[in-house]
């Protein structure tokens, strides 16, 4: 056993010393390999940093009830009086004042030009009551002030402001052919709220002739476990066709699609292009195989085995795939970690994120450069080991 | 022992030896019922035409090359009847292979390679260093350990190619045209080595060389042509 580790060893030190020798075609090979992993990465990061700033904004202990088979606030309808039911269900937390802890909301889409295309995107306009920004996490006016009630204000979520224009404190823009005032800029931990314009609920409902119904009812639950007593008191009151959900589960549920189908894209390319490399890291295999055949055929006659050429060789692929891996990676954290995008969400509205790359993504994106580097190394592996000796030293 | 004709206890012994080779659709006879015995201790050097089967000849009783039938026994081994796996180990430990160029790995300290057939071996660092230093010695280039074959003359590489091949104390080496890549005085310095080995160190050599010169050095000469031994001569 000592023997054939260091006969590995020695072969594999062998090969490795060697590469300067065939420096080009194991560059080619090493910048394949990243930018395979360069674009897997970039989609991988995508996605993960869609699904954290969405998934992320949900809370256990708030409930979000929308109308029954709704699949997200823009097409549910809640009325009043179901508010009402709901206010007075069970498992809803109180305040001081003995009211419950509830915000009705509106959840419009205007528009607006994204400052890096020029181009027009709808946004969310979301109109709340006085106890909304409370029933969310981390929610400060960083900039400017909260509306007033009853006035045409509005105040803009940080990461909406930076991405789109005409939003800065003080501006006013149009929407609904209503005027609108920019009195503040909040923060919300970096959640898709940031992404949201809020206004006034009633100014909301009688501007945009909603007066009558919310869209989504947010309640603060006395504790995490109280959803499922909500869930069972609206699910047997006929009055009440609702759904009735966590706002952790309705926000999950909100990012799987889209996060979903960003890394459905993702995959199938860099897998495509993984085949590229993969066509690359062979190539450059055989050639080094050849290159060092009677350098594989001395050591065979010298008494080493076929097992230590076949791993040597091996080895010297997985070392210039992971160095590629890892290449790829690099420039996946230099270049996208942190960038900031925009994509619709599943409101048909836009969700500012940015690109997260994490370590089990890194794994991930080394885990497919070795993949490329053992299937590109396996059948020159195979060859250097079953290579004829005589074949080898004299061609 | 296959030869019961033959009164020595043979190093080499070669029983109606056949080897082809087959190109396209031609086959090529180079051996039929070839007959071979060499002592124990002997140097001898094969001749003869290209073509002839010298290296062929060197490659079956090294066991990097199968015959089609007949016997090989080697160091007292049937090399015909090893595996793959067999033929590898029996070759760590009972052959040495010299080479026409070197065949050294450039990327490689002088150290280093000589060192290599050691790592097949179950010596220590200290115990392999130490041989590596006393095979060195032994052809002159003590003072080369770290060079590397690029920093050395094609002489010295040759004789850092005989240190690798003697440093597991082999009892047969097998020389493929050692000196045909180097000049009359540097092939001497080479071949006076492998006397040495012969001579003080009771090494058994079959070298193969087209040069009447260098086949002086061996004790007798064989003449290999169309795959049959055609002259026998005693050399010293």
């Amino acid at each position: 056993m000592r023997s054939i580790i260091l006969q590995i060893l020695a072969v594999t030190a062998i090969n490795l010393k060697s590469l300067p020798q065939r420096l080009w075609l194991s560059l080619a090979t090493v910048i394949a390999v990243g930018l395979v992993v360069t674009v897997l990465l970039a989609f991988l990061s995508m996605a993960n940093g869609f699904r954290r700033t969405i998934a992320d904004s949900g809370a256990e202990d708030i409930a979000v009830v929308l109308r029954s088979g709704a699949v997200s606030e823009i097409n549910s309808v809640v009325l009043r009086d179901q508010v009402r039911l709901i206010e007075d269900g069970p498992g809803i937390a109180r305040g001081p004042d003995g009211k419950p802890q509830t915000s009705g909301e509106l959840y419009l889409t205007v528009n607006g030009i994204k400052r890096s295309t020029g181009t027009k995107a709808s946004l969310p306009l979301r109109g709340l009551g006085p106890l909304g920004p409370g029933l969310r996490r981390g929610v400060v006016i960083t900039a400017g002030r909260m509306f007033n009630p009853g006035t045409n204000e509005i105040i803009v979520g940080r990461a909406l402001g930076k991405e789109f224009e005409g939003f800065e404190l003080g501006q006013t823009v149009t929407f609904n052919s209503t005027r609108w005032s920019v009195v503040g800029i909040f923060a919300a931990d970096g959640s898709v709220f940031e992404s949201e314009i809020w206004a006034d609920l009633p100014v909301l409902q009688s501007l945009f002739k909603r007066a009558g119904s919310v869209q989504t009812v947010r309640a603060r639950l006395t504790s995490p476990a109280a959803i499922e007593t909500l869930r069972a008191y609206s699910d047997n009151d006929p009055r009440l066709k609702l759904d009735v959900m966590s706002e952790a589960a309705y926000f999950a549920q909100q990012a799987s699609n889209t996060s979903d189908l960003i890394q459905k894209l993702g995959w199938p390319l860099a897998i495509a292009m993984a085949l590229g490399s993969l066509a690359g890291a062979l190539n450059t295999m055989y050639s080094s195989v050849a290159a060092r055949a009677t350098e594989i055929a001395t050591l065979r006659a010298i008494g080493f085995g076929g097992f230590s050429a076949f791993v040597g060789t091996l080895v010297e692929s997985l070392i210039l795939a992971a160095i590629g891996g890892v290449i790829g990676a690099a420039a996946t954290y230099l270049v996208f970690d942190g960038f900031t995008a925009s994509t619709m969400g599943a409101s048909f509205s836009q969700v500012v994120f940015n690109f997260q790359l994490t370590p089990r993504l890194i794994g991930q994106g080394l885990l497919l450069a070795l993949a490329v580097g053992l299937f590109g190394g396996l059948f020159p592996a195979l060859r250097a080991a079953r290579m004829p000796i005589v074949a080898g030293l004299y061609g | 022992m296959l030869s019961p004709a033959d009164p020595i206890d043979p190093m080499i012994d070669i029983v109606d030896l056949c080897k082809r080779f087959t190109k396209g659709k031609e086959t090529i006879t180079i051996f039929d019922a070839l007959n071979l015995a060499i002592p124990r201790g002997d140097f001898v050097a094969v001749m003869g035409p290209s073509g002839s089967g010298k290296t062929t000849l060197l490659n079956l009783l090294g066991g990097i090359d199968r015959s089609d039938s007949g016997a090989i026994e080697v160091a007292g081994e049937r090399l015909d009847r090893l595996s793959e796996s067999e033929l590898s180990r029996w070759r760590a430990s009972h052959i040495g292979f010299i080479f026409q160029f070197y065949n050294l790995m450039p990327m490689l300290t002088a150290a280093q390679n000589v060192e290599l057939p050691l790592l097949l071996t179950r010596l220590g660092r200290k115990e392999r260093r130490e041989r590596v230093e006393t095979a060195l010695g032994v052809v002159g280039l003590a003072d080369r350990v770290k060079h590397y074959p690029k920093e050395m003359s094609g002489g010295q590489q040759q004789r850092v190619a005989i240190a690798r091949a003697i440093v597991s104390d082999p009892a047969l080496l097998l020389c493929d045209e050692p000196t045909g890549d180097l000049d009359r005085s540097t092939a001497d310095e080479v071949l006076s080595i492998l006397q040495v080995l012969n001579r003080d160190l009771g090494k058994t050599i079959v070298m193969v060389t087209h040069d009447p010169a260098a086949a002086q050095y061996a004790k007798r000469s064989l003449h290999l042509d169309k795959g049959h031994f055609i002259e026998k001569e005693l050399v010293a």
